[in-house]
């Protein structure tokens, strides 16, 4: 964690911002391309939040309501595109473009006192693969009747022999995750090469903010583990129109294959999505406690570690398949070395609080309510891992509980934290604090009356993908309904709020957070102009640890 | 713009607005529905197009890149350390990507099926002869290694007639290879449907063939860069990408070699 020594000029006022146009679809600049990324992961937010209002609706009560076939009974398949378009959108069109392409684009040069990225015209293009990305999934979704494969598409469902999937929908689907990975890749590469080779003269490694740590790591696991289900969904492709046998077992090839290829990208996924919610996480907690980050180079290295060990431990998520002991025996306890560094993580925060002169302001709220969910999520992933107990709760509500906790209620209330953070810088314009907090309680409120129940359904053992369920879970899924419409409708009053923000909101100076707030892009005016620090600021005293 | 600015303070290189980044997004989706197209509904135009566009997105961006390297100076020494993780990372994400396809290699030979009759190569399988063709081809792109290294140090040493020479062979190395490989699947024994060994045989030395194509490309046009002058004893990271690129498909074939043609076959 670094200080400035001064704060002159670097506005010098030579911006020639661009037209419209050019500005917005030509754009070589970070700052407007991580505007753009956080619009676009609002509107798939509604999409994809649309998308589960309506699962919640349908769950309400036992029976099926909405998602019917022209006769009345229930469409299954149907019940399964949505899940399907739920989980692809949130993972691969809100969570990552958010805090990824959106935070990171905005805030890495920014607290390394870069000019912008370090391939800034690759930068857009990053961006703008996400737009076909999306259209095409949206396909994915419609057309044939759509891709009801879940969002881990395993063959043989998503294959297109008999009880699978025919039709262009999976497809689609597959060139979706195509571009959207390229996408990542391209992302992660301008990112390493940025934090690499473009920090300001003194920023050493060990003095670099933590923000800028957990983009560093997230980028190393996104250009190592997304290739690898690039090579799994190409085979895929093969093997559905092209007559390969990867998959297929009646060509000698092994469905599980698929499995452990997707897993070996998919548990690197998951901590792609919490890592820069760690990073946002350690700013607030240490600018609203007023002191540094309790731990500071091993908070950094134990998101090295956390990145590591993902991974070695895919196969925790495969228990069911028919491993033989000896490998679910190592998969349980490498998956429960990462509670070490992870417990590195929740106790330095709460050190850092410790003694500090803590104040509540909203993204503080958002912080300290991750640190609390994201345990519980923590917690219950503990459980999970032990490949015994996993077997009887494998594909129950226990585990959509589990990942719920720890994605939308860790990684969206990170997301919500760096928005509420670092509107202002961005925006130039504060929101009222009143409705911030306001957001955050009907947030929290509702996502732990929405999630909480199925921990209980989960353990009773209802299943999870499923349109229908047995009267004797009607009880908790009413509830867990009304905790979705609750945090559906906080959700539109946040969208509300900011567009008002954007319209009226306070006007802000450099550093709206005062003392507590440390890093570099608090020595640049707010919002920022169009090109920030032409001049390197020169990093001479390090913040005592 | 960067040049519109005052003399930059900085080292790095803030790239002009450009239209490449939106077009090529565009032409990767005409490419995508182009697939699907003749996928679904046999269909080829549609894909033609698609690839035609993506082609032009790249000539159009890295005759950009190559104006801004070659003659307006924006490559500074810092630029060019950029250049190089740039290069380094995406071929390190490469290296992954093969190893999907390692990974079902394994996963079929090692662990053999029973419509394979749980032997490896499966039953019925005639696979190649490793210390024929394949060794040969072996042969040739660790030569290929070598003149790409000879044209290097030539071009270190200021003598742009053995750079172009080295270059030149380089190339014609590479399309020897490519072309003995088209040679070794018109006289497969297996045809690319007939079950995992042929899926994961063309997969595998098919991507592999791609990529040689790639980079015997990638060197081409190095050599037409070499022809018209670009490219000086301290600055020519375009040539080293490409002769890194060159050592990782040379690389990615020995593996295929000693795994596939000579412990599988």
């Amino acid at each position: 964690m670094a200080y400035a020594e001064s704060a002159h000029g670097h506005d010098d006022h030579h911006d020639h911002t661009p037209g419209f146009f050019v500005r917005w679809f030509l754009s070589t600049n970070h700052k407007d391309i991580g505007t753009l990324y956080l619009v676009f992961s609002v509107i798939a937010a509604l999409i994809g939040g649309g998308f589960s209002m309506w699962m919640r609706a349908e769950l309400m009560h036992p029976g099926v309501s909405t998602m019917t076939l022209a006769d009345g009974s229930p469409d299954g398949h149907f019940w399964n595109v949505v899940v399907t378009a739920h989980g692809l959108i949130m993972v691969f069109f809100v969570v990552m473009p958010a805090l990824i392409g959106g935070f990171g684009n905005w805030i890495v040069p920014m607290m390394i006192g870069a000019p912008d990225m370090a391939f800034p015209r690759m930068n857009n293009i990053s961006f703008w693969l996400l737009v076909p990305a999306f259209i095409l999934l949206l396909g994915s979704a419609v057309i044939g009747g759509g891709a009801g494969t879940g969002w881990t598409i395993y063959p043989p469902l998503s294959a297109a022999g008999p009880g699978g999937h025919a039709n262009m929908a999976v497809d689609m689907g597959i060139f979706a995750l195509h571009l959207a990975g390229a996408s990542s890749i391209l992302g992660a590469v301008n990112f390493i090469t940025t934090i690499f080779n473009m920090r300001a003269p003194g920023m050493t490694l060990h003095r670099m903010p933590l923000f800028v740590w957990s983009m560093l790591v997230t980028a190393f696991l996104l250009l190592l583990a997304v290739p690898v289900l690039g090579g799994a969904i190409t085979m895929l492709l093969t093997d559905r129109n092209f007559g390969t046998s990867f998959f297929s077992p009646a060509g000698g090839g092994d469905p599980i294959l698929f499995q452990h290829l997707f897993w070996f990208f998919g548990h690197p996924e998951v901590y792609i999505m919490i890592l820069p919610a760690f990073g946002i996480v350690s700013h607030v907690i240490s600018t609203f406690s007023r002191k540094p980050v309790f731990g500071y180079l091993a908070m950094a290295y134990a998101m090295v570690a956390i990145g590591f060990v993902g991974f070695i431990v895919w196969a925790h998520h495969m228990y069911t398949v028919g491993l033989d002991v000896n490998t679910r025996a190592y998969f349980t306890a490498a998956t429960m070395v990462i509670a070490v560094p992870t417990g590195v993580k929740i106790f330095s925060w709460i050190a850092t609080m410790w003694g500090g002169s803590i104040t509540f302001e909203t993204p503080m709220l958002w912080a300290i309510g991750f640190i609390f969910l994201f345990t519980l999520g923590g917690v219950t992933g503990v459980v999970l891992a032990n490949a015994g107990v996993d077997l009887s709760l494998h594909d129950t509500y226990y585990v959509v509980a589990h990942f719920h906790y720890v994605l939308s209620l860790g990684a969206v209330f990170g997301i919500f934290c760096g928005m509420y953070y670092w509107m202002g810088k961005m925006s130039g314009r504060q929101y009222p604090e009143w409705a911030g907090k306001l957001h955050f309680w009907t947030t929290f409120v509702g996502v732990n009356i929405l999630f909480f129940p199925q921990h209980f359904l989960g353990l009773q053992g209802m299943p999870r993908r499923i349109i229908d369920y047995a009267p004797e879970f009607a009880g908790w899924n009413y509830v867990s309904s009304m905790g979705a419409f609750m945090t559906g409708l906080s959700s539109l009053f946040f969208i509300g709020m900011m567009i008002w923000t954007l319209a009226k909101g306070r006007r802000v100076g450099d550093n709206y957070w005062g003392e507590g707030a440390t890093t570099l892009e608090w020595t640049v005016s707010s919002p920022p102009p169009f090109h920030t620090f032409e001049e390197q600021p020169i990093i001479k005293e390090e913040q005592a640890h | 713009m960067a040049d519109s600015h005052a003399e930059p303070k900085h080292p790095f290189h803030l790239v002009d607005p450009s239209p490449w980044p939106l077009i090529g997004a565009f032409a990767g989706l005409l490419m995508a529905a182009g697939a699907l197209a003749v996928m679904h509904a046999g269909s080829y135009w549609l894909l033609i197009i698609g690839v035609l566009s993506v082609i032009g997105v790249m000539f159009g961006w890295w005759r950009d890149v190559i104006r801004e390297a070659e003659h307006e100076g924006h490559h500074t020494k810092v630029v060019q350390v950029g250049l190089r993780y740039g290069m380094a990372l995406f071929i390190a994400s490469e290296v992954m990507f093969f190893s999907a396809f390692f990974w079902a290699y394994f996963d079929a030979s090692l662990f053999p099926k029973e419509a394979t009759g749980f032997i490896w190569p499966p039953v019925g399988i005639e696979t190649f002869d490793a210390f024929d063709l394949p060794l040969l081809n072996t042969m040739i792109l660790l030569l290929s290694g070598c003149t790409v290294t000879w044209a290097h140090h030539a071009l270190l040493h200021g003598n742009r007639k053995d750079f172009i020479q080295g270059l030149t062979w380089t190339v014609i190395l590479g399309a020897f290879f490519t072309t003995l490989q088209a040679y070794e699947y018109a006289h497969a024994a297996f045809g690319f449907r007939e079950g995992i060994y042929p899926s994961t045989f063309y997969m595998a030395t098919g991507f592999h063939g791609f990529h040689v194509l790639i980079g015997t490309i990638f060197l081409f046009v190095c050599l037409f860069r070499a022809k018209a002058g670009h490219f000086t004893d301290k600055h020519h990271f375009g040539f080293e990408a490409a002769a890194w690129y060159w050592h990782f498909v040379d690389v990615v074939w020995l593996f295929l070699f000693a795994a596939v043609y000579v412990w599988g076959g």
